[in-house]
């Protein structure tokens, strides 16, 4: 078997999660296994439906009221129970806060190493072999793991969703034993800004902004561009974070987050090669810059080399109408 | 408060990366090292939990003699102790050996602590794994990739940033913490503080002292092949007045690309 973690939150599966339930499905029919999806949490079974036509043939909820909130310990302690009892060949996450948070845990509960991070998994001579982006996407390593099981996470919005199934199998509800005094750290609250409800690693579209944007108020202009898209984000180069004209939790790059949209739109932005490292993976990208010799052209696939604030303005319009 | 800080020697981040295609690794050639900037979070947390708080600041790194550069580097900014764990395999990208070194120092040689600090990544193997390998190793809770962190008495508040939003994590010390940006501003080094570093000595941990074979840290992870990503095609740059390229750029987004 190959076992999935499924992340939820708020009582919703992430979508990274079934982007990761669909590759383990892939993977696990070219050699012939089939796929298990663990929840852990209280009042998980509502969201089974969904998991079966992702492409898991068995559910495991485990549950306990002290799991009601997310702790590494806890959830890691849940996970290994449940992979003593069906002894899985290959477990996957995906590359989510919480699942590079908790991965390595169960590795090192497991004593295996992990393949952190994953953009491709392959089968090759019946063994499994991983690609995944070092320097932040400067390089890419291809690696197989010598330790049983394998364990890997997987990068978001990079593996496509599986046609959903109308499927169902075997559910699950496992009572996990939590020692006493096991857990010594937990969630107590989660903290949301507000209307910023989609992260820049999770989003189909970023338009991101650089030290051409002039100064924090001009944010708002990309703020406004992104409400106009679905499922959008806006990001930012380093020197816009470093001068404070934006928060660091936006900040695309080797020092802040490796990103792989759809499209990711840069506007004033020149290109640094710690930035270019952090979103040249993406599958489309657009560059408006004053300089035509900046180095972004060089990775974009549509470029205006023009002023900003007449380009963003006329875009908007532009978006609006498309939009209607 | 006794605080552990591990920091590890990585390629600075405005450098390329050229790969010996032979050995899948990196030519470190023409190549300039620094400490991790994630690492430099870490440190400063520690020099500001102790000058808060009181105790003493020991920073770690896993490595070869070169590692001594950023050790420096740490005792200049301000640390009182710099020890370094001898490992002369260059990076395997495996994080489970390294944790399971670090562990066994802390075991060994440091067993009294109240909170070891990490930075949430190196800026380079990108795994992310260390710390909370760790903390699981030792027994002990985690909070990674942390914008805040509170300490009062045995109890630990940070908040963890997560997809659009942050979880406050509430634990108990002796803990590990890894940092992110925004956390805090790393200082400077003074003047003072470099001349000072260049007369510490810093002690090497061997993996005979620390009762490893090699053997027990022995990469797991077998590198089959490293290369550059697929080198991208410089594209279409669309004239014309704003009006008239914003149009053109929607509509090729929309019937070209078809991403909106």
């Amino acid at each position: 078997m190959f076992l999935v973690f499924i992340e939820t939150r708020e009582g919703k599966v992430k979508k990274s999660s079934l982007e990761a339930l669909s590759e383990t499905k892939r993977r696990a029919g070219e050699l012939g296994s089939d796929v298990g999806a663990a929840l852990v949490g209280t009042g998980l079974e509502c969201l089974n439906p969904e998991i079966f036509s992702s492409g898991a043939s068995q559910i495991f909820l485990l549950e306990n009221e002290q799991l009601a909130s997310y702790s590494s310990q806890g959830y890691a302690t849940a996970l290994h129970e449940l992979v003593k009892e069906v002894n899985p060949k290959a477990i996957f996450f995906a590359a989510t806060a919480m699942g590079r948070d908790l991965a390595p845990r169960l590795a090192a509960k497991l004593g295996v190493a992990l393949a952190s991070d994953c953009t491709k998994v392959a089968v090759k001579d019946g063994k499994l072999e991983f690609t995944r982006p070092v320097y932040a996407g400067k390089a890419f390593l291809t690696l197989t793991l010598k330790s049983m099981p394998q364990i890997a996470t997987l990068r978001p919005n990079v593996f496509p969703l599986v046609e959903p199934q109308n499927a169902a199998g075997e559910v699950r509800k496992k009572e996990v034993t939590i020692p006493p005094g096991a857990i010594k750290g937990q969630v107590a609250e989660l903290l949301k800004e507000k209307g910023e409800e989609i992260d820049v690693t999770e989003a189909d579209i970023i338009v991101s902004g650089g030290r051409g944007m002039k100064g924090p108020e001009n944010f708002a202009l990309l703020k406004e561009l992104s409400a106009l898209i679905p499922r959008s984000a806006v990001g930012a180069s380093r020197s816009a974070v470093d001068s404070g004209w934006i928060g660091h939790q936006h900040q695309v790059g080797q020092t802040g987050k490796t990103v792989s949209p759809n499209l990711y739109m840069a506007f004033g932005i020149s290109g640094a090669i710690q930035h270019l490292a952090g979103m040249s993976s993406s599958k489309h990208i657009v560059a408006v810059n004053k300089d035509p010799e900046a180095p972004i052209f060089k990775v974009a696939d549509y470029g205006i080399v023009g002023d900003l604030f007449q380009v963003i303005p006329a875009l908007k319009a532009e978006l609006k109408k498309l939009f209607e | 408060m006794n605080i552990l800080v591990f920091v590890k020697r990585v390629p600075d981040t405005e450098s390329k990366i050229r790969i010996h295609h032979e050995t899948n690794t990196v030519i470190e050639e023409g190549l300039n090292f620094i400490i991790s900037s994630n690492d430099e979070y870490a440190v400063e947390e520690a020099l500001r939990l102790r000058e808060a708080k009181g105790g003493q600041v020991t920073v770690i790194s896993v490595g070869a003699e070169e590692s001594t550069t950023i050790l420096r580097k740490c005792l200049a900014m301000g640390a009182d102790e710099a020890v370094r764990i001898k490992d002369d395999l260059k990076e395997t990208y495996d994080g489970l050996r390294i944790a399971k070194m670090i562990t066994r120092a802390v075991e060994k040689k440091f067993p009294h602590f109240d909170l070891l600090l990490f930075g949430k990544q190196s800026v380079g193997a990108d795994n992310a794994q260390v710390p909370s390998m760790v903390a699981e190793m030792l027994g002990l809770p985690q909070a990674n990739v942390v914008t805040k962190l509170e300490i009062n008495g045995t109890q630990g508040t940070a908040l963890r940033e997560i997809e659009g939003a942050e979880e406050k994590v509430i634990f108990s010390l002796p803990a590990v913490v890894s940092a992110q940006k925004g956390l805090n501003e790393p200082r400077y080094e003074t003047l003072k503080g470099i001349m000072a570093a260049k007369k510490k000595i810093i002690p090497v941990m061997t993996l005979e002292e620390l009762g490893l074979r090699r053997e027990d840290v022995a990469p797991q992870v077998d590198i089959t092949k490293m290369e550059m990503p697929p080198a991208r095609q410089a594209g279409k740059i669309i004239p014309g007045p704003p009006e008239e390229a914003a149009k053109k750029l929607a509509e090729l987004l929309r019937h070209e690309a078809k991403v909106i």
